[in-house]
């Protein structure tokens, strides 16, 4: 299918992007593509400008801090990180990574691609707001650091403006982690999704696909009763569509949590 | 060239190498990596299934990397090396592994095997001797409305022992 047209633009700095960004009005940037070439596909988005940022090697590093911190750059992709010694710190990222659609999908898409597109169905919003990541965004004015449960803002929104690029995205140390989705097709759209981790002081169990945003619980303590009760008292209003009804979303919930829950007990020391 | 980088165009040169062969071409940025494969080079060998990016018959080696050629724009491949499925036979020679798709009855259409040769090459590269589990996983961005599957990973089974 042919796009519309468009104009495209490569820049090789991060601070030559953010001028382009902010240059043109409906320049938005390019990563990966896995979504925005098929959104531009069926018409539900029609940009200015294709700002590629495929040679920003900038945004490509996946670092290990001495403190157990783990930081990929927006443009690594979920091979990237499934391949990584250093992402494998905190194990679940790249195991959550390799349920990502498909090899090729995986070989080009984005770590920051998934998190700035923010469907609500996409995998690692609710995982990286149960780590407890960061991201950092940069802006032609300077940077800015912002929690992952602040980041998510509203379907397809984010903290990223316009004229901004997320940079990087931090995620602190810990293994005691779970996720659990229910998926359309082997590893394919998520129906609902739940992200858990015990390792960020309180356990902090995040609903992915119900609402707009990642929902975050924090039911207190990490036995599974509670959890289910968190799920419950959360007065959750999915959406029903032609894959599940609101109720069965909200079924779905309360038994990935404990899914998700009892695999991140597992993993604890 | 640096000053181009800094400016949007709407069409653009670039030189891409395909299955060894250099090519440059003007392409307007909206173009498809697939569309430019088959419409500009004439290389029909790789196919639109879906264009939504589901079915894989556009898989192409990019840099060495399986990818889905209808989630790309040509302008993206500028310097970038793209093999495709014209690329694995020597001449008439076929690969070992185009020849067991052959006696493995791999294929019934044959529409979507220049992916799964793609995607098979690819694993092969990088793990000469996979499980049946990762053949599976390997070419699960692949789709097949004719075989159901079984005699393509046998055949990529069978060369991989």
């Amino acid at each position: 299918m042919l796009l519309p047209e468009v104009e495209y633009a490569r820049p090789s700095s991060v601070q030559e992007a953010l001028g382009l960004l902010s240059e043109y009005e409906g320049a938005r940037p390019l990563a990966g593509g896995q979504t925005l070439v098929n959104v531009m596909k069926a018409r539900a988005a029609a940009p200015d400008v294709l700002v590629d940022l495929q040679d920003l090697d900038e945004l490509k590093g996946i670092d290990l801090g001495a403190d157990g911190t783990v930081t990929l750059g927006a443009m690594v992709t979920y091979s990237d990180v499934i391949g990584s010694a250093e992402a494998r710190a905190r194990p679940i990222l790249g195991e959550v990574c390799a349920q990502i659609a498909d090899v090729q999908v995986r070989n080009r898409g984005t770590v920051g691609g998934n998190i700035c597109s923010n469907d609500p169905t996409n995998h690692l919003p609710p995982l990286l707001v149960a780590l407890g990541a960061t991201m950092t965004i940069r802006a032609a004015g300077g940077e800015r650091t912002v929690p992952a449960e602040q980041f998510f803002v509203g379907v397809y929104q984010t903290a990223a403006g316009p004229g901004e690029l997320l940079t990087t995205i931090s995620i602190p140390a810990g293994k005691a982690d779970g996720f659990a989705a229910v998926t359309i097709g082997k590893d394919g759209t998520c129906i609902v999704n739940v992200a858990a981790s015990l390792d960020g002081g309180s356990p902090c169990v995040v609903v992915g696909c119900v609402d707009a945003v990642p929902i975050v619980l924090r039911p207190g303590t990490d036995d599974e009763d509670a959890v289910r009760s968190a799920v419950r008292g959360a007065n959750l209003q999915p959406p029903s569509d032609v894959h599940a009804s609101a109720d069965y979303r909200r079924h779905l919930a309360e038994v990935l949590a404990a899914r998700a829950i009892r695999q991140a007990q597992g993993r604890r020391n | 060239m640096e000053a181009a980088a800094a400016t949007a165009v709407r069409s653009k040169t670039i030189t891409v190498e395909v299955n060894g062969v250099e090519y440059e071409r003007d392409v307007e940025a909206r173009r498809l990596l697939i569309h430019f494969l088959r419409d500009d080079l004439d290389l029909t060998g790789s196919h639109i299934g879906c264009d939504t990016g589901n079915c894989g018959a556009c898989s192409i080696l990019y840099d060495g990397l399986v990818v889905k050629s209808c989630m790309m724009l040509a302008v993206q491949a500028d310097g970038a090396k793209v093999e495709t499925v014209e690329g694995l036979a020597d001449g008439d020679e076929l690969t070992d592994l185009q020849q067991s798709f052959t006696a493995h009855h791999a294929l019934q259409c044959g529409y979507c095997t220049p992916g799964m040769l793609m995607s098979a090459t690819a694993l092969l590269r990088e793990k000469p001797h996979p499980t049946e589990d990762e053949i599976r996983k390997a070419i699960q961005g692949n789709l097949c409305r004719c075989t159901g599957y079984v005699n393509i990973v046998e055949a990529i089974r069978a060369v991989s022992q």
